[in-house]
């Protein structure tokens, strides 16, 4: 089915100060359109996972917030780009514990288990594309 | 013959700074409250002083000159002052677009040829101009000053520990748990530990919007370093949904004793010290 965005919103991401208002963001807009709480914090913890990311490894970069329906559902999508350098081995990368940095090496697969849909693409020395929807009741 | 504007206008002095001070005493948005009119004449005349000095025929023309650097330090002082002491932007910025008011009269009043007269105001808007962008830039600037400053305290103020019982504290976490926070609790939590001479320390969470692997994280560090003081680190306030995402996250925290509650925590603290915590019974005496 045909996914349709609602409402579109974009926010840079340059300092740590702008995780939480970014977070705020994502809540409010999960709260518009009546997210349950259990999945409301599930999204806001994956968002703030991969914003952590990409401040950690790219310095910051765009993050849209997009209110998307599919039939009667309804959900966020929220689009991470970013000009770091990029991701080398992507299964690695999901793999649960593996870290380049000193974190706990579950942001990404941890991420991918809180939301409905994950997506990553990355190119090395371009950037990397994380693309994350979190559907209503998913 | 070419008049030169900056003799002219040093020549106005004491007209320029009447006209200046008229125009802004004039100004509904005139702040008495938060300065005196002395205080602005003042702030003024030292502002005036220093242009005049300064100016002459050949820099009139380049606002960008470095001549205007002692001009520009006072007005950052100015705007800087004027930030913290809570004038609004539109307070701020009349007070050096009156400046401009009261030169352009002199040079109206002063100078008759109409196409000097045009060239000449232009010098000095174009001069004004650049002192404005330098007044807005600081006034921005002190306020984000403030602001940093305001962030400092909440960080200072926010993780208080309290001591709850003869041996136990609790330390409870409101906000967003990173890097720099983490130092600070975990600081707090540690000498506060030695002070007190506890064994069990409570930390909760119900605060803390979302707990993320970063959080996580800092939260097991401190545990572990609470453990190394010999203490024993209890995690409460763990709410349901924050339950859930910890466990799809994928977050190990079973090697830490975790409560729901402050309640269930301070109950689970008791027993570890043997301590019961009992309903006075009445006694009826006959």
């Amino acid at each position: 089915m045909m996914i349709v965005v609602l409402n579109k919103d974009t926010i840079n991401i340059s300092r740590e100060q702008d995780v939480v208002v970014f977070r705020n963001r994502v809540k409010e807009s999960a709260t518009k359109i009546r997210m349950g709480l259990v999945n409301q914090t599930k999204l806001i913890t994956a968002a703030s996972e991969l914003v952590r990311n990409m401040l950690r490894y790219a310095n910051g970069g765009i993050v849209t917030i997009e209110v998307v329906s599919r039939g009667r559902d309804n959900g966020i999508r929220l689009v991470f780009a970013d000009e770091g350098p990029g991701i080398k081995d992507i299964p690695l990368a999901m793999k649960d514990g593996y870290s380049t940095g000193k974190s706990l090496g579950l942001g990404l697969p941890g991420t991918k288990r809180l939301v409905s849909e994950f997506d990553i693409k990355s190119v090395v020395g371009t950037g990397t594309t994380v693309t994350i929807i979190k559907w209503n009741n998913g | 013959m070419k008049q030169d504007i900056a003799k002219l206008l040093q020549k106005k002095k004491k007209q320029l700074l009447e006209n200046w001070m008229t125009n802004q005493l004039a100004d509904s948005a005139l702040r008495e409250d938060l300065m005196s009119n002395e205080e602005l004449r003042g702030q003024s005349e030292e502002f005036v002083e220093s242009l005049l000095n300064t100016i002459n025929g050949s820099n009139i023309a380049e606002p960008s000159s470095s001549d205007f650097d002692p001009v520009l330090e006072i007005l950052a002082g100015i705007s800087m002052s004027r930030a913290r002491q809570g004038f609004s932007p539109r307070e701020t910025g009349y007070y050096i677009f009156s400046l401009k008011d009261a030169l352009l009269q002199i040079l109206q009043d002063e100078i008759k040829d109409p196409v000097q007269l045009f060239e000449s105001s232009m010098q000095v808007t174009r001069l004004v101009d650049s002192f404005s962008t330098v007044t807005f830039e600081t006034f921005i600037k002190g306020r984000e000053d403030v602001i940093l400053r305001q962030t400092d305290e909440i960080a200072e103020i926010s993780t208080p520990v309290i001591r709850v019982w003869d041996g136990i504290v609790a330390l409870p976490i409101i906000g967003t748990l990173d890097s720099a926070r983490t130092q600070v609790v975990m600081e707090n939590l540690l000498e506060q530990i030695v002070q007190t001479g506890s064994s069990i320390a409570i930390l909760d969470i119900s605060g803390v919007p979302a707990v993320d692997s970063l959080v996580a994280q800092h939260l097991i560090k401190t545990v572990s370093a609470t453990r190394l003081m010999g203490a024993e680190c209890i995690i409460s306030g763990i709410r349901p949904e924050i339950a859930q995402t910890v466990v799809h996250l994928g977050i190990d925290l079973s090697n830490i004793v975790t409560k729901a509650s402050l309640a269930s925590a301070l109950r689970y603290a008791f027993s570890m010290l043997q301590l019961e915590v009992k309903k006075k019974t009445k006694v009826i005496t006959q």
